[in-house]
């Protein structure tokens, strides 16, 4: 609590300030591994740094979107993430056809997938007064048994325009992480600049007092829960349209990606206080980790295993001792 | 009525009712082979929900013990059958493991869903090294012990209640169970009261780990192999089962005998939408929304327990 007032007093020593913020070190670890990958790899930094910035861009878009929900305290978190992008690009790519004039309605129907989930999540969460985790948990398979039946198994590839923009540049940075930084951006200024960022916030930091200070706490919680799926919505539209189509399992890795992101990335677990650049910086150093493992060599096993080391370590290492469960 | 068998009537009527659809459906399934059937998988599950539920009682989530579950089949089914001495020890190691996870969600104040989710990959990884395509085998003494015929009722049933009623003498009637209860309930005054905290959590995961490494047994047993995946969707059962079973996440209010409950209706939700011919497509979405069913029941419940 002392921090937390603490960082809102400008303060005198700017250098100091910098080594405490948390998104830097997501951002050093990832140049780290970015430099041990590399040495590895040779001459090909070039490509390693195009790829990480697209694969790190579908983490980043989730994990903003996981992030404010985490951010409002305790208990909130979207596990329905996975199967939201799974269902939202499922419908919208069965729905385009591969038919480029329908790339818009298409766009527009993964992004109302997204919404339905959202509204879904945040009506069993408040009507049944259940836990965040389970509602989105249990809707979830609601979720996946949609995409199951409407997909069937096919594969359906995008609209040829669409799969050239998922997977193209513009001036050298993939078009999906332009997108990506651009939610980014907008996610930094809501926080920071907006009332209804302050909200968010507010709530994590104290559910009771944000209530009787006038937040409307139930509006805000949903509004951060349709975000977070039309997060997920966008991902999996942008992510099937990169990888040449939907597949029911595409969004398994994001469960525990969405949620890391936001750890590494210096927001606190346990609500109230968020960092959107920390996002991108996590999202890069999972993606290195993964290739640089890669690049040497590792089996799946071991890799899965540092993987899960990395998070215990991160965590551990940036909590705050103090913080209340 | 106390509180306590109010809280174990709404698991005990919603496996009622669900036992009564199943009959009702399959008439066949009224008998000593058709309950063993029916069950047949009820014996690991019942010990992973109470695993979990060692983890909810002290107001945590394990989102590993699917994961954990199917690293401890794998050693079963290699090691364990094997070179039995090693594969013990390693069985062993991962219960104080589990503690020294405990300890340290405790010591640097961790949340738990992260670090549990962290670790589902390290068991994970563990399990793909140590098994990295389906196969092993089942210790013999294990498989015996799992097809072993009991009079009238089958051990399928049989044996998730004895469960339960272990863990219940331990959770529920012995000082173990009160001082862990504790710590859900109020950790500053269990502090305050001369315990140690982190040895208090570091026990409640030693415990939610020995019952995962048994429920690996059990799964080997019935199984007679084991893959690196085979008990992933365990965690979302368990997880489920506690609170389909009457226990809440948060206050160490947790019931044994209700979460053992929990694990058998989930076991039979998966035969009744089998013989309901429901599409495979919608076999996931069903359990869902059967959990989500039971859930608004029991809301209706707390209502009234609130007004009465």
């Amino acid at each position: 609590m002392t921090d937390k007032m603490l960082s809102l007093e400008p303060s005198a020593n700017r250098l100091s300030d910098l080594i405490r913020k948390p998104w830097l070190w997501a951002y050093i670890a990832a140049a780290l591994t970015f430099a041990a990958t590399s040495l590895v790899a040779g001459s090909a930094a070039g490509s390693l740094l195009y790829a990480a910035l697209t694969f790190a861009s579908f983490s980043a878009i989730v994990g903003i979107g996981q992030m404010l929900v985490i951010t409002m305290g305790p208990g909130n978190v979207d596990l329905s993430i996975p199967a939201s992008m799974t269902l939202a690009a499922t419908l919208a790519l069965k729905f385009m056809d591969t038919q480029t004039e329908l790339i818009l309605p298409g766009f527009l129907i993964a992004i109302g997938v997204g919404m339905g989930c959202g509204i879904l999540n945040f009506a069993l969460i408040l009507m049944l007064r259940i836990p965040p985790i389970i509602a989105t948990l249990a809707a979830s398979f609601l979720y996946q048994s949609l995409a199951i039946w409407s997909n069937r198994g096919l594969r359906i590839k995008p609209p040829e325009p669409l799969a050239e923009f998922a997977t193209g540049g513009t001036l050298g940075v993939p078009n999906v992480a332009l997108v990506g930084i651009a939610l980014a951006v907008f996610a930094y200024v809501l926080l920071e600049k907006a009332i209804a960022g302050r909200w968010i916030s507010a709530i994590g930091q104290n559910l009771r007092a944000a209530r009787l200070s006038g937040v409307p706490v139930n509006i805000v919680r949903f509004a951060v829960y349709v975000n977070s799926a039309v997060c997920a919505a966008l991902a999996g539209f942008l992510l099937a349209s990169f990888s040449g189509g939907a597949n029911l399992n595409m969004g398994t890795e994001y469960m525990l990606m969405s949620i890391a992101v936001v750890v590494i990335g210096g927001s606190s677990i346990g609500g109230g206080n968020s960092n959107v650049p920390g996002i991108w910086g996590a999202a890069l150093f999972m993606f290195l980790i993964v290739s640089m493992l890669n690049s040497y060599g590792l089996g799946a096993g071991i890799r899965l295993i540092l993987t899960g080391l990395v998070i215990v370590c991160v965590v551990a290492l940036a909590s705050r001792k103090g913080y209340n469960t | 009525m106390t509180a306590e068998r109010m809280r174990l009537l709404l698991p005990v009527l919603s496996l009622a009712v669900l036992l009564g659809a199943v009959f009702y459906l399959q008439p066949r399934a009224m008998s000593y082979f058709g309950l063993n059937l029916l069950f047949n998988l009820a014996i690991p599950v019942a010990l992973a929900t109470i695993a979990q539920m060692m983890i909810i009682m002290v107001n945590d989530i394990d989102l590993s013990i699917g994961a954990f579950v199917s690293f401890c089949a794998c050693v079963t089914a290699t090691f364990v059958h094997d070179t039995p001495l090693i594969g013990y020890s390693i069985l062993l190691l991962a219960i104080l493991g589990y503690a020294a996870l405990g300890a340290l969600i405790q010591l640097r104040g961790l949340p738990a869903i992260v670090v549990t989710l962290g670790m589902s990959f390290v068991w994970g990884g563990l399990a793909v090294l140590i098994l990295p395509s389906p196969g092993g085998a089942s210790p013999e003494w294990l498989k015996a012990l799992m097809v072993f015929k009991t009079p009238l009722v089958p051990i399928a049933v049989i044996v998730p209640l004895i469960i339960a009623f272990v863990v219940h003498v331990l959770i529920k009637r012995s000082w173990v169970g009160v001082v862990l209860q504790g710590l859900g309930g109020n950790e500053r005054a269990m502090e305050r009261a001369g315990w140690s905290v982190v040895q208090l959590r570091a026990g409640a995961y030693g415990l939610a780990g020995l019952f995962g490494v048994l429920a690996g047994m059990c799964l080997v047993g019935l199984t007679t192999a084991a893959d690196a995946n085979i008990a992933l969707r365990y965690t979302l059962l368990s997880i489920a089962g506690v609170i389909l079973g009457g226990g809440e996440f948060v206050g160490g209010r947790i019931s044994p005998f209700g979460a053992v409950i929990g694990a058998l209706t989930l076991t039979l939700a998966a035969s009744f939408l089998s013989f309901l011919r429901l599409s495979p497509d919608w076999q996931i979405g069903a359990q869902g929304a059967i959990l989500i069913l039971v859930l608004a029941v029991r809301l209706l419940f707390v209502r009234k327990g609130v007004t009465a």
